[in-house]
């Protein structure tokens, strides 16, 4: 049997004595696109931070396709292949989106290659590829900083796709923008990740898009795992419903 | 842009007469051009949001490198006293900017401070070696071999530099273009986001620290040939000042920009001191200030801005 994509062992960690993660453990398969949900401040950004290398555990260890990553940088867990997207968009906000996509295109080199220009016409190509898959297209040249939420965070995400990962972070990718454009940022999302037959992890608040496209939902509370299945089980367990799907 | 490079391209054909239009300004403009290597150095952090309150140490170290080769080795040639100025000033700045790069904001500005600082008490302190608060002497050098009177020399000296302006522009706008030049812009705008994208931000500012210290180094050593004299003053906070000013009014929106901002500067500070002796710092002053009331861009801001609505113009002409 092949190894999980990615397995947290153990993990803890706590804030002013509250626990973020409490020996947590848990598997992504290759492929999957797993689903966590849980009230507001229950540890989620907390396990993705985690995961990226933003902070470190206080024990335990994630491992990527077997590899230990714990305690590396943000950088080097990016460049072995875990990309990250953001609930506020991180984006550079004064330049355009294609200026955006052109240097993450350019960052899998590590953007020491010299004089040569970013806007080259390979990385030109790849670019104009990720935009219309993302439906960017027309927002191409706009300031990535002048765009409204639900484009930034396509564009967030869109830079996150441009590292080729085998591992996508998503948090909370539809919180912020209008109920009507959620399902259509979702199916952007899905459409881009089924093209590129990734494998993703998203936090998320809202429930009939966990329910409608998640392979396997988790459901996270106090730093612990509280259940975890397939969507249309899990969100009926009665415990979910009282901690989470009610709140939710 | 063709209007823009068409303006630049008139403006440098301008400076290559001043030796024969105007002969009082070659010595100015060769100090001028020296400091706009410094003054683009600062710019390039500045695009990182770095001030650096400490540059004119590199400038200083490239100005006593250039000394010390003349005086100790006995190798005079101009241009290997550049090359080696450039060189060694970048080992110092790759060296002291491997600590220095960590910080941001105030952090960074002050520890620059400090460390200039501390390199000016040196160069005062240390008489046997820098000849004190008395500085060093600079033999006027040899070129590719020839021996020149000291006007002889001047004059090839602003010829070299404004070559040497051209190069780095050129050079520099490539860099501006490259994957790594928007990477120091970016770390200003979202360091967070750079890092997630797999790049070492303090490397980006590593670079961009040792690139601006060469660039201020060979101003240095232009200035020690030019003018055949170094001083600690180079190193003194005021000069790091002067050059964050330069940079900032010139524009950090294209390398032109601290090259146009230390002419500014220079014609501006050497005509003051001639019209109005005990006043030249109200005069300097009231100007900087209309400068940065009114042209926010900087003077690059005023040139691109000409330069649009020139090509707004024509567009306009042609399709009428």
């Amino acid at each position: 049997m092949s190894q999980p994509l990615l397995k947290a062992e153990s993990l803890t960690i706590a804030f002013a004595g509250i626990k973020a993660a409490d020996n947590v453990s848990l598997e992504i398969e290759k492929g999957e696109f797993l689903a966590i949900i849980g009230p507001n401040g229950s540890g989620k950004t907390t396990f993705l931070n985690l995961c990226t290398g933003y902070i470190r555990p206080v024990s335990g260890e994630v491992y990527l396709e077997g590899e230990p990553i714990t305690g590396w940088a943000p950088r080097r867990i990016a460049r072995q292949g875990i990309a990250r997207a953001f609930q506020i968009p991180q984006l550079f906000t004064d330049q355009t989106v294609r200026s955006n996509l052109l240097l993450a295109i350019a960052s899998r080199q590590g953007v020491w290659d010299g004089l040569k220009p970013l806007a080259r016409r390979r990385y030109q190509e790849e670019a104009d590829e990720l935009l219309e898959l993302l439906g960017l297209s027309a927002h191409a040249d706009a300031i990535a900083g002048t765009l409204p939420e639900g484009l930034r965070k396509l564009a967030d995400i869109t830079l996150a796709l441009a590292l080729k990962p085998r591992l996508l972070l998503l948090d909370e990718p539809t919180s912020g923008v209008s109920a009507l454009e959620r399902f259509s940022i979702m199916e952007t999302l899905m459409n881009a990740m089924r093209t590129k037959g990734l494998t993703a992890l998203f936090v998320e608040h809202d429930m009939e898009i966990v329910e409608r496209y998640a392979d396997r939902v988790l459901v996270w509370n106090s730093g612990s795992i509280l259940a975890q299945g397939k969507p249309a089980e899990v969100l009926q367990d009665p415990r979910v419903v009282e901690t989470v799907v009610g709140v939710a | 842009m063709k209007i823009l490079y068409a303006l630049f391209a008139a403006a440098f054909a301008a400076l290559a007469i001043v030796p024969f239009a105007a002969p009082w300004l070659q010595f100015v403009l060769t100090i001028a051009i020296a400091k706009g290597f410094a003054a683009v150095g600062v710019a390039l952090l500045l695009r990182a949001g770095l001030i650096s309150i400490g540059h004119a140490m590199f400038y200083a170290a490239g100005a006593y490198t250039a000394a010390f080769i003349v005086l100790r080795s006995g190798i005079s040639d101009l241009f290997v006293l550049l090359i080696a100025s450039t060189l060694v000033t970048a080992v110092i700045g790759a060296l002291v900017g491997a600590y220095l790069v960590r910080y941001r904001a105030i952090f960074f500005a002050m520890l620059n401070l400090a460390v200039s600082m501390v390199f000016f008490a040196l160069l005062s302190k240390l008489y046997g070696i820098t000849g004190g608060t008395d500085g060093l002497r600079v033999p006027v050098p040899t070129v590719l071999g020839m021996t020149l009177t000291k006007a002889g020399f001047d004059i090839v000296l602003f010829y070299v530099a404004l070559a040497l302006m051209a190069i780095i522009a050129g050079l520099g706008v490539q860099f501006l273009k490259s994957p790594l030049g928007h990477a120091v812009g970016a770390i200003h705008t979202n360091e967070v986001r750079l890092e997630y994208l797999g790049v070492s931000a303090w490397s980006v500012l590593l670079i961009a620290y040792t690139i601006s210290a060469a660039l201020a180094g060979l101003g240095g050593a232009i200035a020690a040939v030019s003018i055949g004299h170094v001083l600690p003053d180079y190193a003194y906070w005021t000069e790091s000042g002067h050059l964050v000013l330069t940079a900032v009014l010139g524009g950090i929106g294209g390398v032109a920009g601290p090259f146009i901002g230390s002419i500014f500067l220079e014609i501006v500070h050497t005509v003051a001191v001639g019209v109005a002796h005990n006043a030249w710092n109200l005069i300097m002053g009231a100007t900087l200030l209309l400068v940065i009331f009114f042209l926010p861009q900087g003077l690059y801001g005023l040139v691109t801005k000409s330069a649009d609505k020139t090509s707004s113009a024509k567009l306009g002409e042609n399709k009428s």
